[in-house]
């Protein structure tokens, strides 16, 4: 069953979202009455890229990069201390806030914890119908709440005849469907998902990408997909971004990071991703990372990667390296000393692999 | 757009429930790619009939709605019958005292009260015994019960709303609203409700039950005000609001959608509890003379009026304060019974 007819969009060459320069600060306070700032937490710090049409953009960093604040940014759940966020073209920070609530539902959000983020008071019909309550437009002409919920809840792959069931009364996937119902009511160009099978178990975690996947091919659906794990990014993306404390790391395809990385923090991330075979995983570089994640209120000067870099000099402390192209067409890495280096399934590890295969 | 996808990893092989990572190193040339494609969709389809099809467990299948979550829990408890016996039998009583006993012997004004039975024990004819004007006590008792009840129920609800808005306000704008209103809530907590209602009591006089009414409200929101408030705060943290206002939902939606059904939980408990309480402090006021006034009477005048003569005729204040103390726990019982039921730790 179609729940719409999905229009055409693909031939469109402009970027359905764009992001320009996007930072956000976190003021550090003291006092209730008389709010005296007394720091920053940096937060964002300069996020730019573009994400055309029916493509997947992959968010991925380390705990506290600041990857989930960007999709809150997108979302207008947070205004952006510094930058610009263009739908379709449109500069999201000149429109009216009725012209900005008619935006937003271009642009929808899923989130990580399928436990938390629906209303433990509202029936299944009540969470999923709500954006036609709160975007009474949106509802297709001819077509009452109650139909679309069915239609929603059928296409993501859940019986409606459960729309009177509560949530605590479903498992985790079929919660995290109802999240993905939700979001696509509105039938938006983009989804930020928000780590969206990250609280999911693993074949669980298949079954969500697969129908995110099915969707985003169905409807021309853009995603913006903020992970931690390298592994289910692969499967989705078109392109990755790679965050470090607030910033770009590096920014490229999908082949393009996960084969021809050239920046030390990406390096050391995909080196820490198993790797299925037991002889090759003894024998294959790893990277460990000394110390912890410094604190974004005190970031490290110039490169915020320094403090944990092998590659770092005197330069990495005095100069922040700006994101510039050093092997192919957009791809882009801030890093005073990138180099290529293979860290999976390339090169050494796929000839490996392919002599395995054939004994 | 095909040179970004020409890398894209198919999944179907991860339905099978192998790891996501078990598949990442799998190279996968892209003509195996497109020959399983029409595989994937099959695996894809079936999958999603599972889904579809999947049987929730009929044993867990209970509502979620506020009431629906508290009457699950309520039922199985005897102590939420045994007070619901006594709470509807003195609702019943209140409602139609009328069933219960003849409103003439509660007034010597109709001829029902007479000297002639100053003071008599409990009798066949006069079950719970007279009072020094001669009146049924039982009948005084029967409908003493109303204006008990009444003042109970109307602070307490009153209370609640009263409390609950200003909490949820405070809480969900946060700022300056709730650093003024938290101000505001801190003065009337001071305020200590046996002093403040004497005072209040003795320089205004409202007609019948509003006095007291009044006063328990203006000084009993707070406590329902700084629970709510709270209990907003917790909630307002959560993603489901976040994902309102993701949506485009108005503060105001949020608020009385989202926020209030999950905060407004234990302020009922108090409320319950409440009612026991605001009877009791009816009865304080009315044996201090300051609650209802003549010709109306409640518990609370009757066991006033029964101190003078309580050695010669203990029946006159034992049969109301037993009313009134019976009510009390049944309520406080309740209430403890709903707070368990609506405890939030206890939901599964």
């Amino acid at each position: 069953m179609a729940v719409f007819e999905s229009d055409p969009v693909l031939s469109e060459s402009d970027p359905v979202l764009k992001v320009v320069d996007l930072a956000k600060d976190y003021p550090i306070t003291r006092g209730i009455l008389f709010r005296k700032q007394i720091g920053t937490v940096s937060a964002v710090d300069g996020i730019s890229f573009e994400l055309p049409r029916a493509q997947t953009l992959a968010i991925v960093g380390e705990s506290g990069c600041g990857k989930s604040t960007v999709g809150r940014l997108l979302v207008g759940l947070e205004r952006p201390t510094r930058g610009s966020v263009f739908v379709d073209g449109v500069d999201l920070a000149t429109l009216s806030p009725k012209a900005l609530l008619a935006k937003r539902r271009d642009i929808q959000i899923v989130l990580q914890d399928p436990y938390t983020s629906l209303d433990p008071r509202s029936t299944v019909r009540k969470i999923i119908g709500e954006p036609f309550d709160i975007h009474p437009s949106a509802l297709p002409k001819g077509k009452t709440k109650k139909a679309m919920v069915g239609e929603l809840m059928d296409r993501v792959g859940l019986n409606p005849e459960f729309a009177n069931r509560y949530p605590h009364q479903f498992s985790g996937g079929q919660r995290q469907r109802i999240g993905i119902a939700r979001a696509l009511a509105l039938r938006p160009k983009i989804i930020i998902a928000d780590e969206p099978v990250s609280a999911l178990d693993v074949s669980i975690q298949a079954q969500v990408m697969n129908l995110l996947m099915d969707l985003r091919d169905d409807f021309g659906l853009s995603y913006v997909f903020v992970s931690h794990d390298l592994s289910v990014v692969r499967q989705i993306a078109d392109r990755v971004l790679v965050m470090y404390l607030g910033r770009l790391a590096e920014i490229g395809s999908e082949p393009q990071i996960f084969e021809h990385s050239t920046h030390p923090y990406t390096q050391a991330l995909l080196s820490a991703v198993p790797v299925p075979d037991p002889q090759h995983q003894r024998e294959r570089e790893s990277i460990t990372l000394g110390g912890d994640l410094p604190s974004p209120a005190a970031p490290p000067s110039a490169c915020r990667f320094h403090t944990r870099c092998w590659k770092a000099q005197e330069i990495c402390s005095i100069e922040t390296p700006l994101p510039r192209q050093l092997l192919g067409e957009g791809h882009l890495v801030a890093c005073h000393f990138a180099e290529e280096r293979s860290m999976i399934g390339t090169a050494a590890g796929g000839g490996d692999q392919a002599q395995r295969r054939e004994p | 757009m095909s040179e970004f996808f020409s890398g894209r990893r198919e999944t179907e092989a991860l339905t099978d429930g192998e790891p996501v990572t078990d598949q990442l190193l799998d190279q996968v040339g892209e003509d195996a790619e497109r020959d399983s494609q029409a595989l994937a969709d099959q695996v894809r389809r079936q999958e999603a009939e599972a889904a579809a099809s999947e049987q929730l467990p009929v044993s867990g299948a209970r509502p979620r709605s506020l009431l629906g979550d508290a009457w699950y829990e309520l039922r199985h408890r005897p102590i939420f019958w045994v007070s619901s016996v006594v709470i509807v039998a003195v609702l019943a009583i209140a409602i139609f005292p009328n069933a219960f006993a003849d409103v003439d012997e509660t007034s010597s004004l109709t001829g029902g009260c007479n000297f002639d039975n100053y003071l008599q024990p409990p009798s066949s004819q006069f079950w719970f015994g007279t009072d020094q004007l001669g009146c049924d006590v039982y009948s005084l008792t029967i409908f003493g019960a109303r204006p008990s009840l009444a003042v109970g129920l109307i602070a307490s609800l009153l209370t609640v709303a009263l409390g609950s808005a200003i909490g949820v306000i405070a809480g969900f704008y946060g700022g300056w609203i709730d650093a003024v209103l938290s101000r505001i809530v801190d003065i009337f907590f001071g305020l200590p409700l046996l002093l403040g209602g004497i005072v209040v009591l003795t320089a205004i006089s409202f007609p019948s039950i509003w006095g007291v009414v009044f006063v328990l409200v203006v000084l009993g929101w707070v406590s329902a005000a700084r629970l709510v408030r709270s209990t907003t705060i917790e909630a307002k943290g959560q993603d489901y609001v976040m994902a309102a206002r993701a949506l485009g939902a108005s503060n105001s939606r949020i608020m009385w959608r989202h926020v209030l059904p999950n905060a407004i939980g234990p302020s009922i408990v108090v409320a319950v509890i409440g009612l026991g309480v605001y009877i009791g402090a009816e009865a304080t006021f009315s044996y201090l003379g300051l609650g209802l006034q003549d010709p109306d009477f409640s518990w609370g005048t009757m066991i006033s009026s029964a101190q003078e003569v309580f050695f010669q005729a203990p029946w006159t204040l034992l049969f109301p304060a037993g009313f009134l103390t019976l009510t009390i726990l049944a309520f406080i019982l309740m209430g403890d019974a709903v707070s368990e039921a609506l405890d939030p730790k206890r939901q599964k």
